[in-house]
């Protein structure tokens, strides 16, 4: 009876000390979204989507052109990354122990190490350095760089969750490797690659550092990707550390919105990706 | 005693894992619309030998020597395309494999994409004639649509062996296709098969000698990796030629 009774509080304490670790790791994302929303609802409005900023000083205005800018580069930088990232990672599950393979593989470890600043250097050396301009393409370019590494990975992931079996019964039935690689293998594990991808897209859609030293920003409307173009990121650094009170403001607003627009994302992704049977 | 000519035969055949041989020198013919069953212990060869009659074992990067004739056609030729081979000999697994993110209908009709072109109205038909002939139609008729994972493992098997069906190969191999199923769904499998020999050639792998016993036209004897003896089942079973086949059918090893 004894034992029982200290195995019950046994029970109890492991499973508050669990609890208390969820709400502990929990908690600093409640607070983060919770101070965005204090300090940020507050500024939103319609004006704050549509209009461009108002001059220094002045009451109102909006953050148009960084949710353009935004929308393109990582819009372009995804149309790079994505084929490319998903493209190696489908190579290294179909090919894993070739040469080829194995690099590419410790290549992207190493570069999802790297701080996404020194990405943002290494762009500017390569682009903004020899066309002597910055530009929204550099700034695309170098949010290609760090997403084509993580979808690599997260792609050979998944397809390596894929049963074996699947691949062989395709096979039985006839179908080349190059169908059964991409009707088997990559379709039974697509929910997971698009997540990945998502998450990808979300993680550089807050990326700041690289765009510091290739798209620069900027206070105008501009959707030329081969001039510097605004960004959410880099319009809260700029707002957040300017002098007056209205800019921080909009700081806390654009963050906020920089949140809705990753979290948009990832529902988009779970709406798309939901199990459906047609034919 | 005269044999019917072979649909598929293995001549002299070999088959490596890279220097190790699972299966030495192996000769067997398998007739039409029979059932053939290979049996004997764990790991003496015979599913690897299984996997040799559709060049399945080199998937997992193995390689053979001899041949294997199909139809006249050595299918281990250069000109050989593994596609169209395995389009005419189909293979159901030991465990059921249906492709989690098709339908009941699709998957059956999964096999059809890469063969002939078809029309709707024959696509139809096939999937529903591969389903009758798998014993499943009756049970998923009304669910053509929903997701083949939703079955139990004996209808997954079954469904399997309807995809397998479905492109109408000309022989049917099946890996120890009851090996996860409980004892009703193993008999379903079995009367099936049964309908399924007066289409096709079939050869089966099986652990279990009551079902060779049952299902079976002839059996073949393997053991540590030699095919020992091959006959009509009932031969084999009663009154054996070699004494190692006779101490494996009594249960005194494997």
């Amino acid at each position: 009876m004894n034992r029982v009774v200290w195995r019950r509080w046994k029970s109890r304490i492991m499973v508050s000390l669990l609890i208390a670790s969820v709400l502990v790791a929990v908690a600093p994302l409640i607070l983060i979204l919770g101070t965005l929303i204090i300090r940020g609802a507050g500024s939103i409005n319609f004006d704050f989507f549509t209009r461009m900023p108002a001059p220094a000083g002045e009451a109102g205005g909006g953050v148009a052109h960084a949710i353009v800018g935004t929308l393109l580069m990582v819009g372009t930088a995804g149309l790079i990354g994505l084929p490319l990232g998903i493209g190696a990672g489908v190579f290294c599950s179909e090919f894993p122990r070739s040469k080829l393979a194995t690099t590419a593989r410790f290549v992207a470890d190493v570069m999802n190490g790297t701080p996404s600043i020194v990405i943002g250097v290494v762009a500017w050396t390569l682009i903004v350095a020899r066309q002597k301009h910055f530009s929204g393409f550099a700034g695309s370019a170098a949010l290609a760089m760090i997403m084509i590494p993580m979808v690599l990975r997260t792609t050979e992931e998944m397809i390596k969750l894929v049963p074996h079996s699947l691949r062989e019964a395709a096979l039985a039935l006839g179908y080349p490797r190059w169908r059964t690689s991409l009707s088997v293998m990559v379709r039974t594990c697509l929910p997971g690659i698009v997540t990945g991808s998502l998450l990808a897209i979300a993680r550089v859609a807050g990326e700041t550092a690289p765009l510091l030293f290739t798209a620069l920003g900027s206070q105008f409307m501009g959707t030329n990707l081969r001039q510097p173009i605004a960004a959410l990121p880099l319009t809260v650094f700029t707002y957040a550390t300017g002098p007056y009170d209205d800019w921080h403001r909009i700081a806390w607003a654009t963050a906020l919105v920089l949140i809705m627009v990753v979290l948009c994302l990832s529902l988009i992704a779970r709406l798309a990706t939901r199990q459906r049977f047609h034919d | 005693m005269t044999e019917p000519p072979a649909r598929i035969a293995a001549a002299d055949l070999t088959a490596y894992y890279g220097t190790f041989a699972a299966v030495k020198n192996a000769t067997i013919g398998f007739a039409s619309n029979e059932v053939h069953a290979l049996i004997g212990p764990s790991g003496c060869g015979k599913s690897t030998f299984l996997r040799t009659m559709n060049r399945m074992h080199e998937v997992v990067g193995g390689h053979v020597t001899g041949s294997v004739v199909l139809d006249g056609q050595d299918i281990y030729g250069s000109k050989v395309s593994l596609t169209q081979l395995r389009r005419r000999v189909g293979m159901v697994f030991q465990k059921p494999t249906p492709f989690p993110t098709m339908s009941i209908y699709q998957n059956v009709a999964a096999g059809l994409k890469v063969g002939e072109r078809l029309s709707r109205n024959d696509r139809d038909a096939r999937v529903e004639r591969a389903l009758q002939q798998a014993g499943l139609w009756e049970e998923v008729k009304d669910r053509l649509k929903a997701s083949a994972v939703a079955l139990s493992g004996g209808q997954q098997q079954r469904l399997c062996i309807a995809r397998t069906i479905a492109p109408q190969p000309e022989v049917v191999l099946l890996d120890e296709p009851t090996a996860s199923l409980d004892p009703m769904g193993t008999q379903r499998i079995e009367e099936t098969l049964f309908g399924l020999k007066k289409d096709f050639t079939i050869i089966i792998v099986t652990h279990n000698m009551q079902q060779a016993a049952r299902v079976s036209d002839t059996t073949s004897f393997f053991y540590i990796g030699q095919m020992i003896e091959t006959g009509p089942t009932k031969q084999i079973f009663t009154n054996p030629a070699d004494p190692q086949t006779e101490a494996y059918i009594t249960g005194r090893f494997g």
